[in-house]
């Protein structure tokens, strides 16, 4: 049976694999977001005592390897009742959270400090010139690194696997003990994962430019 | 206090860490009035700027903006600010927001004003500064000199009672500087009170009421710019000339 026969067989329960390895990542990414804002506020908030707590998290999750920080969530708070799904997803989210809040703070420290100057001069808050002013142009800045990230988090998602969480590596590995073939079902899994971060970087793109258009 | 005094200065300190910027400074501004500090740099003459709009508070002394004393105590600084409206070398215009929302910005989300009200003054003033054909271009499509007569719109939009300019054509191309400096001229003549920084001798003479040489902190001559420039009195304030005429 050559592999493509294979990957016609076998579709319907990897787009089902997909669907799930796609819902992981988004939901991770969206709870990361807001994570990743909420430290990079602390970083740059002048506040010594925050910015230790800020950087504390991302020393943890840099120096934790991200299945250990799944396996923690995992029995940790399926211990509470909660379902495996937001067990990964959560982890996968304190995991992203910490590199989104640097990037956050890189694109929002790279903005010309004479924004703020400009915004305070008319009587606008600091808070409103944040939002208004230093933000939407630090987003744009963020865009290309987020994507990235989000690739990242993407293939990671794979991980969720180890704890039986039924996604595509997890559908690709099962195939291949179940029929001896290894080779074949992870090669059909690499090309559902490629396409995935084809079309994301697809659409990254298009917002790019479509926020691009005051250049 | 005489009502047509628009910025009184009282012994005005300030300091970065150890570096004494500016020391017991004294200065006052009438109505209608226009002022140029004159200084090389490092003299202070930005951040004395810097002090009247309250970018940088003060140490100690007084500063009075149309007979109010600013205490960043007692005033809600922002308020402030809305009233003294600021020209930057580097014009930093919004550059994700074209150029009429640029002026439309500070009118609506801070003084909380109708858009359409506020879009009808920001035509008209961006007819005033000559770039009504730009309204809807971004800040990067423009020469030096047209961003700064946005910028220039953009402070007014606020209707402010005073207009600071801190070297508001140092960064432009020589051709371009005719243009904000004629901008800045119109304006003097409506009898806006303005500071101005600014190396442009010329302008100065033409346009300025008196003139404040600055020299390590300290006011170190004032007069009127014509005096100032072909008879000063004092001999750092010749040797600055000599250095910039």
């Amino acid at each position: 049976m050559d592999l493509f026969t294979k990957f016609i067989d076998t579709y319907p329960v990897f787009l089902k694999g997909m669907q799930l390895t796609f819902e992981l990542t988004i939901v991770s990414i969206v709870i990361a977001i807001f994570i990743g804002l909420f430290f990079a506020f602390l970083k740059i908030s002048n506040i010594k005592i925050l910015e230790w707590i800020a950087d504390l998290y991302i020393f943890i999750v840099r120096g934790t390897p991200l299945v250990v920080l799944i396996f923690i969530f995992f029995f940790g708070l399926t211990a509470l009742n909660i379902s495996d799904f937001l067990a990964v997803v959560l982890g996968l989210a304190f995991h992203n959270g910490a590199y989104i809040a640097e990037i956050f703070r890189g694109a929002i420290q790279s903005i010309d400090n004479g924004q703020m100057e400009a915004g305070r001069s008319l009587g606008m808050t600091k808070s409103l010139t944040m939002r208004r002013i230093i933000l939407p142009q630090a987003s744009r800045r963020a865009l290309p690194p987020l994507g990235n990230q989000f690739i990242i988090a993407l293939k990671d998602s794979s991980l969720a696997s180890f704890i039986g969480m039924y996604e595509l590596f997890n559908v690709a590995t099962t195939h291949g003990s179940l029929k001896y073939d290894y080779m074949s079902y992870l090669l059909i899994v690499a090309v559902y994962y490629l396409v995935l971060v084809l079309f994301f970087s697809i659409i990254v793109h298009l917002i790019e430019k479509k926020m691009s258009s005051s250049d | 206090m005489d009502e047509s005094i628009m910025i009184n200065v009282e012994k005005l300190n300030k300091s970065f860490g150890d570096l004494h910027v500016l020391k017991d400074i004294n200065m006052v501004v009438k109505q209608s009035e226009v002022v140029c500090l004159i200084g090389a740099s490092g003299s202070g003459k930005s951040t004395l700027l810097r002090c009247l709009n309250f970018l940088e508070i003060k140490d100690s002394g007084i500063v009075t903006i149309g007979g109010e004393k600013i205490e960043k105590e007692t005033h809600d600084l922002n308020e402030v600010r809305a009233r003294v409206g600021m020209v930057f070398q580097h014009f930093n215009l919004f550059p994700h927001k074209t150029v009429l929302e640029n002026v439309m910005e500070a009118p609506i989300y801070v003084k909380k004003r109708q858009k359409e009200e506020v879009m009808k003054e920001a035509k008209a003033l961006l007819k005033k500064v000559g770039l009504s054909d730009k309204e809807n271009v971004y800040p990067s499509k423009l020469s030096g000199g047209q961003k700064q007569r946005v910028a220039i719109a953009r402070a007014l939009a606020m209707k402010p009672e005073i207009m600071l300019f801190d070297e508001p054509t140092s960064a432009l191309d020589p051709e371009l500087v005719g243009e904000v400096l004629s901008t800045m001229k119109e304006l003097a003549e409506e009898g806006m009170t303005m500071v101005v920084v600014t190396h442009e001798m010329g302008f100065a003479k033409e346009v300025a009421n008196w003139a404040v040489y600055l020299h390590g902190g300290k006011i170190v001559e004032v007069g009127h710019p014509k005096d100032l420039f072909t008879n000063p009195k004092e001999e750092r304030t010749k040797n600055f000339l000599d250095s910039v005429l």
